[in-house]
């Protein structure tokens, strides 16, 4: 009841704003990039994955970020913890507890989304961000002026800061293996090595069919929904789970693209620059009279 | 009649305020120090969760809204013509000039990369509310320098004295000040305008930054109306900031402060304060978000604390007539203003920020609080620097001087 009344309101005034602010203009809003229809994705199926953080290993070496040997991957106890993606790993496997059997905990491997509507993307001051075709969500170092509000924006909490670097601290995320392999045509480093192909790259569209048909095959083993199908305009990434997802510390996100509202406001105010001009002119207009007023008072006075 | 002439005040610099003063500002560049050579890690308690910490929410967010006084006041002697508020146009400005300056000052230090600060100039993000701000703010920077460049050219006509061999150099550079003094008098009144439609700009930008952090941040303070409240309270803010201001400089350089002008000055203050409350509740009953007040925590007493203290309390004081009749008083209740607007600036960058995954709470380091210190207690040791060494605050003057440069220009 409350959530419903507070997104219509959210809605309205959104529609006031924009519309006591000047023009609605829908038009302008994030036109920049053009999501293509054979976007790719990765379906990741955590009642498959095992848990054996390969995929950690394989992204830091891809990366080339520093790593211990693969065989210390084998430890389980790192899983006492939940961890985050952070500056020096781009993705981590957390585990949660089956509800049903002791046997098979849950794995779930985090990473950034790469959203169709990324808050990153819309937020960063330089458009460091871009949106590319095959849906890979990339940050460009050139750009980047370490602002970090792409970090506020970012619905996941996933863009991580270099915060140790005084000179030329980068944001780090997930880029898709843009550069060196998904531009290529080739998997990423995560799904290559990956055992079980608890993972799966492919067409966003084939993927979103294949998991629907695994649900329907199989209804015992999944809850009816794929996350990432629709939260926040839709993401590449996309996840089957046995258990609700909130409990598996997946963020509670609505349907609506994570940067609309603001969106909206920022396109509202600087509608053509009309009600910035506007303003301008009905100051300007103030003054004139208000001067004239009192030229007209002073002369009175003689 | 007696009539208000801005004089430079002749007083020492050197008290043991400003030796206090001095320390606190040493001790914040130190920390500095070592943001620059060792990483904003080195000093601050940031981390992936918490990407901002107070140099956002306070020297810059709270910065911006306190600074708003330079606007209003133009907005009110300049474009209302409003002559009686003349006098107070002046410490205004050099307020929100210092005070912006030190806000691109706090943006740049939090700055990962603060030497791309120029970046924004060329790499524009049409859907970034950051990057409007930034625009805005820096822009506005400019037009206050400019605003306040008259009152250069009046301290130095007649009174150009450099040293040395650049003693041949004072004609040229007399002249020149006055044909650019002759200019700004011509053109002063386009950038007024621009000032104001700047303010109104960014201060409801500021606003709509936290918008996009949806669902992380706190409901009490996530609506789509922020940028109206930001406006609004940054609009009711600044009378106050301007009173708090006037009544310290007449104390502390031993004038007797101006009751009266202040009292009009407060007069307006009650509405506005009004204006900003209905805004703040009325979003609170349309949102239904009340009811988080009913549980007890950070968010909900903050909340509370900030509606109290900082509007509804003053509202009431600014609406009695006995506050009007002393400057402490009128002093008091601003100060609770501004007060409240720093709380709110506060709770809506970081107490409502609440982040997904926080494995604890952010609150600043001993080198955050001492750059932020630093900076505060700078900016008031500047603002004395200005005063005594420009004409700035206005003193009664009973003979009326009516050419602009006569009397000055002659004495010397
Ligand atoms: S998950 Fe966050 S960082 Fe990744 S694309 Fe979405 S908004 Fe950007
Ligand atoms: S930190 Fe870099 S990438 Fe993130 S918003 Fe700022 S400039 Fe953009
Ligand atoms: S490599 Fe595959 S099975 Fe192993 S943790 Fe990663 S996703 Fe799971």
């Amino acid at each position: 009841m409350l959530n419903q009344s507070r997104r219509d309101f959210l809605k309205t005034s959104t529609l006031i704003t924009s519309a006591t602010l000047g023009l609605n203009s829908k038009s302008k809003a994030a036109s920049k990039y053009v999501l293509s229809e054979d976007r790719m994705g990765v379906l990741v199926d955590t009642t498959v994955c095992i848990g054996c953080r390969k995929c950690e290993w394989a992204c830091k070496v891809a990366h080339n970020l520093p790593t211990e040997p693969i065989d210390t991957y084998d430890d389980r106890s790192v899983f006492k913890e939940k961890r985050r993606p952070n500056d020096k790993a781009l993705t981590v496997v957390n585990e949660y507890p089956n509800d049903f059997t002791d046997k098979f905990p849950i794995d779930v491997k985090v990473q950034c989304m790469h959203c169709d509507k990324p808050a990153c993307l819309s937020a960063c001051i330089v458009g460091a961000f871009s949106k590319h075709e095959n849906g890979a969500v990339f940050w460009d170092s050139t750009k980047c002026i370490g602002c970090r509000y792409c970090m506020v924006a970012c619905p996941f909490q996933i863009p991580a800061f270099e915060f140790e670097k005084a000179l030329k601290p980068d944001i780090k995320k997930c880029d898709f293996c843009y550069k060196d392999r998904t531009f290529k045509g080739k998997l990423p480093a995560c799904v290559e090595i990956c055992p079980v192909e608890a993972i799966t790259y492919g067409r966003r569209e084939d993927l979103i069919k294949a998991a629907r048909e695994k649900i329907k095959m199989y209804p015992n083993r999944y809850v009816n929904r794929i996350f990432g199908e629709y939260e926040v305009g839709g993401t590449s990434w996309l996840y089957l789970a046995s258990k609700d997802f909130e409990k598996l510390d997946f963020p509670k996100l609505g349907k609506d693209p994570a940067p609309g509202v603001s969106e909206a406001i920022q396109h509202g105010i600087f509608a053509y620059f009309v009600p910035p001009v506007a303003l301008y002119a009905l100051l300007g207009g103030i003054m004139w009279i208000n001067k004239n007023k009192k030229s007209k008072e002073q002369e009175q006075d003689k | 009649m007696e009539n208000m002439k801005p004089k430079m005040m002749q007083k020492n610099f050197f008290t043991p305020t400003v030796i206090g003063l001095t320390i606190l500002a040493i001790n914040g560049l130190i920390f500095l120090l070592i943001r620059f050579v060792w990483g904003i890690g080195a000093v601050t308690n940031l981390d992936n969760q918490h990407p901002w910490g107070i140099w956002i929410g306070i020297d810059v967010a709270a910065g911006v809204a306190l600074a708003a006084g330079g606007f209003t006041t133009a907005a009110l002697g300049h474009i209302m013509h409003k002559d009686q508020y003349h006098s107070i146009i002046r410490p205004a400005l050099l307020t929100a000039m210092l005070g912006y300056t030190f806000v691109a000052l706090s943006v740049m230090i939090d700055l990962g990369r603060y030497y791309y600060i120029w970046h924004p100039l060329i790499m524009w993000n049409g859907s970034s509310v950051l990057f409007e701000v930034g625009m805005c703010v820096m822009i506005y920077v400019m037009v206050l320098y400019i605003e306040f460049l008259p009152i250069v050219t009046e301290r130095f006509i007649g009174r150009v004295n450099l040293p040395g061999f650049l003693k041949k150099l004072n004609k040229p550079v007399d002249k020149f000040l006055r044909v650019l003094d002759r200019g700004l008098e011509k053109t002063m009144f386009v950038f007024i305008i621009a000032g104001v439609v700047l303010s109104c700009l960014h201060q409801s930008s500021l606003g709509t930054l936290m918008v996009i952090a949806g669902p992380k941040m706190h409901p009490l303070w996530q609506t789509p109306v922020l940028p109206l409240l930001f406006l609004l309270s940054a609009i009711s803010v600044g009378f106050p900031m301007v009173i708090m201001e006037s009544v310290i400089t007449s104390k502390s350089f031993g004038l007797k402060p101006e009751t009266n002008i202040l009292a009009d000055l407060s007069n307006i203050i009650a509405p506005l304060l009004g204006v900003y409350l209905a805004f703040k509740i009325g979003d609170m009953v349309i949102r239904q978000t009340f009811t988080y007040l009913t549980e007890i925590n950070t968010s909900s007493v903050m909340f509370t604390l900030e509606l109290l203290i900082g509007i509804i309390i003053p509202l009431r004081l600014f609406l009695s007539n006995e506050i009007k009749k002393s400057p402490t008083g009128m002093a008091i209740a601003s100060f609770l203003v501004v007060l409240g607007v720093l709380m709110n600036r506060i709770n809506n960058f970081l107490v409502a920020y609440n982040p997904p995954y926080a494995q604890h709470s952010y609150f600043p380091s001993i080198g955050e609080i001492s750059v932020t210190i630093g900076f505060v207690a700078l900016e008031i040791l500047l603002f004395r620097f200005f005063v005594i060494n420009f004409p700035i605050v206005s003193v009664p003057v009973y003979s009326t001087p009516q050419t602009k440069f006569a009397i000055r220009g002659g004495s010397k």
